[in-house]
């Protein structure tokens, strides 16, 4: 069986996995198919004053908003926007902290120091403050979201790369390769990053969800998208002033923000039980689901 | 003929937080074509420093290369560039026995990956040509690779491995410790080097797969004339797999004997002490008196001459020159014992 079955059956055998999988999976499939599901799709751009805040109908099945749009509808095409969100960015903030991490690890001198304290000195601020920082300063749009969601999350990247790549330096089998004549380079690269892949795995799964929070809570204070982008976080803030008489219409982007969030998070927590054989979880859990599945 | 490798005077030191540690102080070594050499000595005493500083890989800072010269077949190794270390001394000409054979796989690629990565650099019938970065692009020709193939099945079965097809397809962990020895074994052979370095190759290993696999390393080097540096603290195995013996103590080589020579007559008040201090049949064991002295200050002349019953005040004011007392027996002591059996 190959490595990628195997994986996907021991989640499947750890309920919580599962749900974050399938959650994952639910969003992937929402957002691809969202103009077949949604049953207004123009209402992503239209307005329609005359159906303002309508409750949950047959009609509206999440409700409608203050212009009158399908909540059900938008909040589908605002999956997309959320996928290409956390792809974007926790993939611009793999691609800026591994080799970062990676250059760290093999300067072991003054240049991999200084790596390194410019990486904590991004840590030093809170994430949250310092996107909303570097949105505020470029200006509300999307991209820019984007971008300082990537500056503000690579540091977790190369942390996570360092210190896996300093504990495998001492390794004999690193030591082995080397004194077969590996370039340091190759050692690295080949021999050392692919033992560090599946702590790296569970670090985007984990920061999906985040990236995916923060965007929304940047979006909540009006330095996301603009309208009429159906970006969740903005749909929750502008349902504020409406919360009394409209309880639909925080309830539905609100969830799905939670859904996918958690989705991330628990699929994260999996996958490092899967591939992670040093962060095991505790052995009741484990022996739980051997009772599960019978053996 | 000159000997396959030379070393001479080589100096290292390590830089700590208290100062300088000197942990070799001038060593002397030479292995000749088709020996197998053991270095003897206890824990800390230099051996691995040794070995790493031969193959190039000590870890420079904090390691210092002070002095000396390490030849193999004439070319200096510490003179070298980096590269052609790398391209054409490491793998090659020298190979590597790790200390512990249980973490020296890398555990997420299958065998036959490893060996074949190996083969793709480093085999015999020439290399791959060095493309750009860390050579992820370079080509491995289908005819080279299903010689190499060949040439790493025929190894496997060297070494005793069951079934070398499927191994090939297996990974590191589902294999037993004394058949991962033999895995790294195959492959220190495997490019058809002059010089091996052992280095405590079967520490982790349980009696009797020790011996077993010292035999058959013994066997297949003394087969293809390959020279062996084995490091270890147990005479035990060295008697089992060499034909001469180095003893050193802190950083200094002291005596250098061929085996049977070593063990019935050996000379200098270290050696005796080392042979004495193995267990004997009625239980009893003898220890050698006083502590292993720090190396950051180290005491001067001979550093064995705190502990030394034999010590004049000439051996802490200058290490004693070589003394041959008969060929191949080379002794570094003022007042060495005599040179009878030892009890």
């Amino acid at each position: 069986m190959s490595g990628f079955a195997r994986i996907l059956r021991k989640i499947a055998e750890d309920r919580v996995a599962l749900i974050g999988l399938v959650l994952i999976v639910l969003l992937v499939l929402v957002a691809l198919f969202a103009p077949l599901l949604a049953t207004h799709p123009e209402d992503v751009w239209e307005i329609h004053p005359e159906l303002r805040l309508l409750p949950p109908s047959a009609e509206h099945l999440f409700g409608t908003d203050r212009m009158g749009g399908d909540i059900y509808s938008r909040i589908l095409f605002g999956a997309r926007l959320t996928i290409v969100i956390g792809v974007v960015a926790v993939g611009a903030s793999l691609l800026i902290g591994v080799p970062i991490g990676l250059l760290a690890a093999f300067y072991a001198n003054w240049f991999g120091d200084l790596l390194m304290r410019i990486s904590d000195v991004f840590l030093a601020v809170p994430q949250v403050i310092l996107a909303i920082a570097i949105a505020q300063t470029l200006g509300p749009s999307l991209p820019n979201v984007i971008l300082a969601l990537s500056l503000t999350y690579w540091p977790w990247f190369t942390r996570l790369v360092y210190a896996e790549t300093k504990r495998l330096q001492n390794e004999v089998f690193i030591e082995a390769t080397e004194a077969l004549g590996a370039s340091p380079w190759r050692l690295i690269v080949l021999h050392i990053l692919p033992n560090i892949s599946s702590a790296i795995i569970v670090r985007i799964s984990l920061g999906m969800g985040f990236t995916i929070l923060t965007a929304a809570a940047l979006g909540f204070l009006g330095l996301g998208a603009q309208p009429p982008v159906p970006e969740w976080g903005r749909m929750v803030a502008e349902s504020r002033e409406f919360l009394p008489m409209a309880w639909w219409y925080a309830l539905a982007p609100g969830l799905a923000i939670f859904l996918v969030v958690m989705g991330f998070n628990l699929l994260g927590d999996g996958l490092r039980d899967v591939l992670d054989p040093r962060l095991r979880k505790s052995p009741g859990r484990r022996a739980a689901a051997a009772v599960r599945r019978g053996s | 003929m000159p000997p396959l490798l030379s070393v001479a005077g080589l100096r290292v030191g390590f830089d700590t937080d208290a100062g300088r540690a000197q942990v070799l102080d001038g060593v002397n070594l030479e292995i000749g074509r088709g020996e197998v050499v053991g270095l003897v000595g206890e824990s800390g005493c230099g051996k691995t420093t040794l070995a790493r500083s031969i193959l190039g890989i000590l870890p420079r800072p904090p390691a210092v290369i002070e002095s000396g010269r390490i030849d193999l077949d004439g070319t200096d190794l510490l003179t070298l560039p980096a590269r052609a270390m790398n391209d054409a001394i490491r793998g090659r000409r020298i190979t590597y026995i790790p200390q512990d054979p249980l973490g020296s796989l890398n555990p997420v690629f299958r065998v036959g990956t490893q060996i074949m990565e190996l083969m793709k650099w480093k085999s015999p019938d020439g290399k791959a040509r060095r493309g750009r970065w860390p050579g992820l692009f370079t080509p491995y020709p289908h005819k080279r690779r299903r010689a190499d193939r060949a040439r790493v099945l025929e190894a496997l079965r060297a070494v005793q491995i069951p079934d070398p097809e499927a191994a090939l397809r297996k990974y590191p962990h589902q294999f037993s410790g004394g058949q991962r020895q033999r895995l790294v074994i195959a492959m220190a052979l495997l490019t058809e080097p002059r010089l091996i370095i052992a280095d405590e190759p079967t520490t982790a290993l349980d009696v009797t797969i020790q011996a077993q696999i010292l035999a058959l390393l013994r066997r297949l080097v003394k087969e293809r004339g390959i020279s062996v540096l084995f490091t270890t603290h147990d005479l035990g195995t060295a008697y089992e797999l060499c034909d001469r013996i180095v003893v050193m103590y802190a950083g200094q080589e002291v005596e250098s004997a061929p085996i049977d020579r070593f063990f019935a007559h050996p000379a200098h008040p270290y050696t005796r002490r080392l042979l004495e201090s193995l267990p004997r049949p009625d239980g009893s064991v003898r220890e050698i008196p006083g502590e292993i002295p720090g190396l950051v200050h180290p005491p001067g002349g001979c550093r064995f001459h705190p502990r030394c019953p034999n010590a004049g005040s000439e051996c802490g004011e200058h290490r004693p020159p070589v003394d041959m007392p008969e060929a191949g027996h080379a002794l570094r002591c003022y007042h060495p014992d005599p040179m009878e059996p030892p009890r």
